[in-house]
């Protein structure tokens, strides 16, 4: 099996490594075939290793190939943890990451980047089955901050652009603030265990949740609060919870294969599995589930709003990618991790898919991202057509599709948690994921009809121009497409009820709602027809649709009325809440303005002024006043040399 | 009777009359030269005089070092002295500031 883990990882990296250093010598067509096949590889391997371990029941494997270095006491190693979370993250990865290469053939047909693109996909690949496969936490966050930088070259791929570069390093300056807390919390991980494995820090975790740690001048607090709420800012950075959530819409600046890839599917992802890994760490820390709970909130329902005034068709996902990234973390806080991993599953394939059939849009829109010049482009585009609704119908959580039973269950599970004596919390927590499914299906649908039904709103050349993309784009699409319709009616029941994770995700009795929710499921479809008449979920999704059809399609005059009418509001979700302005203003300016200040008083003033050139100044100063005391006369010389030594003659005389 | 007393006044002496010579002397740097060579001399009449008055020969010897030295640094002072000539057109002691600072 270890031949498999090995080659399930490098396979990706050698494709990269030549894809990228041998681009010109093995040519564009072997650039693709040679990381698709790499890829591919990987992928059938992870299915081996998911067979294995669940059909076959083969046992956890968790072992370290290669010993980096011991530092006190402290090993640092490359190894794998192979469970069930890890196997069912791996075969997700590894597939959108396949699909997501055969479509850049079309995508990116006429680039100049071509193997570039190629490599740079790769590596990422790599990135995240190692972040995945990690069994210690330096692996851990070697992938962490590989996938991030993949993410930054990828999102500046079109590094000529001005936007781009913008985007691409504000994602890697937000990322940054998460990674900081992520790494504190592994440091104070270290401090407590004075080890990085897994095992061995969850053996310790009943000993951290007794002690207590000071931050802030003395008051105690909860060791693992403040370890699972720094990991925690970590996962904010790089799965996009407000208020670190600014990065991923401008990342949209990047071609789209990566947009599905990496900021939908797989990376932005990694924090919700991280949470997940770190189960028997957040479990004993209820501060911290709570905190969980309230930003994933906050996500998923604010975030979803700004999806319906967005009007680029990358965008709209992409706020849409941040609400459901929210949901995850609302299940990671309920204590929900499977619904959490489970629901992340169905979001990879179907957000691929919305991605994947954005791009095709754009491809036959000839780069055109708004949405307001696109309508009624249905007939030209059937195959787009049809797995684009699949994928809004899944994402909205229509009865059936794959995003029905994730979201559903999710919304049980939260409807079920624990929250004794914190009413609050878990009332914002059941609202926010509730009402959050009215304006999905709002958004998803006031996109959809813009793009493929109405009135035919582009340009007479361009219309002239649309046509279906070709097979490399949409047979990807058509494969994505059958797991966001089906995956969930088959998944559910073993995945999320059956005890699929075992001993991978730990729940503490009190807090396992999932549990509870499995004593009730009995089937798929006594699960579909109980959602009827269980919670206004399905109502209310339908209710967004019924909208989004009558102010887009019905009245398209409306929208605008109603902007216009609530001009505050409107200017509000516009401006995105001025996070931006919060951030780049006050945040990013201030710390510009704090270095200005410290480079012009500090450095130069200072450092350079008074103590480096101060000091020479006045050495030459002095030396400027003494040098008249020298006349150039040789009589001189001689005379102060005769009185000196008579004087230090006389002296030692003097002294006898 | 001639005794070491008045060696060593002859010895004082002449090595005033070289000190003075280096600090009044202001026009002719082999004035200079030859003040120096002075005070060589009265050190080396010092060294006679109590080699003699110890009995000890080491003393004497020594005089002959001092005088070889003291020829190689006559000839190594006169020659800068002609590339000095050369250069200002002058061996004035008063003129020769250039290290003044």
């Amino acid at each position: 099996m270890q031949t498999i883990h090995l080659t399930i990882v490098l396979a990706p990296l050698l494709a990269a490594i030549v894809a990228g250093l041998f681009g010109k010598q093995i040519g564009r067509a072997g650039a693709h075939w040679l990381t698709i096949l790499a890829v591919g590889l990987s992928f059938v391997l992870s299915m081996v290793v998911l067979k294995d371990i669940y059909w076959d029941g083969g046992a956890v494997e968790n072992y370290s190939v290669y010993t980096w270095a011991v530092s006190d006491g402290l090993r640092m190693e490359v190894g794998f943890l192979i469970d069930r979370l890890t196997a069912l993250m791996m075969v997700v990865v590894t597939f959108v990451s396949f699909m997501v290469h055969i479509y850049t053939i079309g995508y990116m047909h006429d680039d100049p980047g071509y193997q570039r693109f190629f490599s740079y996909i790769s590596l990422f690949t790599f990135s995240m089955l190692m972040l995945v496969m990690s069994n210690n936490f330096l692996q851990l966050f070697f992938g962490w901050e590989a996938v991030g930088l993949v993410s930054y070259l990828l999102i500046g791929f079109w590094f000529k652009r001005e936007s781009a570069i913008f985007a691409n390093l504000k994602a890697f300056l937000v990322n940054r603030v998460g990674d900081f807390g992520f790494i504190l919390g592994i440091a104070a991980i270290v401090m407590f265990t004075n080890s990085l494995d897994y095992m061995t820090v969850f053996g310790a975790a009943g000993d951290i949740a007794r002690q207590d740690i000071a931050v802030f001048g003395g008051s105690p607090w909860n060791a693992m609060s403040v370890i699972c709420i720094l990991l925690f800012i970590g996962a904010m950075g790089k799965s996009a919870q407000a208020p670190l959530h600014v990065w991923l819409p401008d990342s949209m600046e990047g071609p789209t294969p990566i947009s599905a890839l990496i900021h939908a599917a797989t990376m932005v992802t990694a924090g919700i599995f991280m949470v997940a890994r770190m189960s028997p760490l957040f479990e004993l820390s209820e501060t911290a589930l709570a905190v969980v709970l309230v930003i994933g909130s906050i996500t998923a329902f604010f975030m979803g709003l700004l999806g319906i005034v967005q009007n680029d068709i990358k965008r709209v996902v992409a706020y849409s990618t941040l609400s459901q990234l929210g949901y995850m973390t609302v299940a990671l806080g309920a204590s929900a991790y499977g619904a959490a991993i489970f629901h992340l599953m169905t979001h990879a394939f179907f957000k691929a898919l919305l991605f994947l059939a954005a791009g095709s849009v754009i491809i036959a829109m000839h780069h055109e991202q708004d949405i307001r010049k696109m309508g009624g482009i249905r007939k030209y585009m059937p195959i787009t057509y049809w797995t684009s609704l699949v994928g809004s119908l899944a994402l909205i959580g229509f009865p059936g599709f794959a995003g029905f039973f994730s979201k559903d269950a999710l919304i049980e599970a939260v409807r079920h948690s624990h929250w004794e004596g914190q009413g609050a919390v878990y009332w914002i927590a059941y609202l926010s994921v509730l009402l959050g499914v009215f304006v999905t299906a709002l958004y998803s649908f006031r996109m959809f009809f813009l793009v493929f039904h109405g009135k035919e709103r582009m340009d007479e050349h361009t219309r002239s121009h649309i046509h279906e993309t070709p097979a490399v784009v949409t047979v990807p699409l058509v494969l994505l497409a059958i797991p966001s319709a089906v995956i969930g009616w088959f998944t559910i029941g073993p995945v999320l009820f059956g005890d699929f994770f075992g001993p991978s995700i730990f729940v503490l009795p009190g807090h396992d709602v999932l549990a509870e929710l499995g004593a009730e499921f009995h089937g798929s479809a006594q699960f579909l027809a109980h959602s009827f008449t269980a919670g206004p979920a399905f109502y209310l999704a339908a209710a967004g649709v019924l909208v989004a059809w009558f102010l887009y399609l019905k009245r398209p005059d409306l929208p605008e009325a109603i902007a216009n009418r609530m001009s505050g509001l409107y200017t509000l979700l516009d401006r995105k809440y001025y996070f931006d302005e919060l951030w780049i203003n006050g945040f990013a300016a201030g710390g510009r303005r704090l270095g200005r200040f410290l480079w012009t008083r500090g450095d130069e003033l200072i450092i350079d002024g008074v103590l480096v050139n101060g000091t020479a100044n006045s050495v030459g100063r002095l030396a400027g006043t003494l040098r008249h005391l020298q006349t150039g006369y040789l009589y001189h010389y001689a005379f102060a040399m005769i009185i000196a030594l008579t004087l230090f003659l006389g002296w030692l005389l003097w002294l006898q | 009777m001639i005794g070491l007393y008045h060696y060593l006044t002859i010895s004082a002496i002449l090595f005033a009359l070289a000190v003075a010579g280096i600090f009044i002397n202001r026009r002719n740097l082999i004035v200079l030269l030859m003040c120096i060579e002075l005070v060589l001399l009265a050190v080396n009449f010092n060294f006679v005089a109590f080699s003699r008055y110890l009995g000890d020969e080491t003393g004497q010897a020594f005089v002959f070092f001092i005088l070889t030295v003291a020829a190689a640094e006559a000839a190594i002072g006169l020659a800068i002295l002609v590339v000095l000539f050369r250069n200002r057109r002058s061996i004035n002691v008063q003129e020769l500031d250039s290290m003044k600072g």
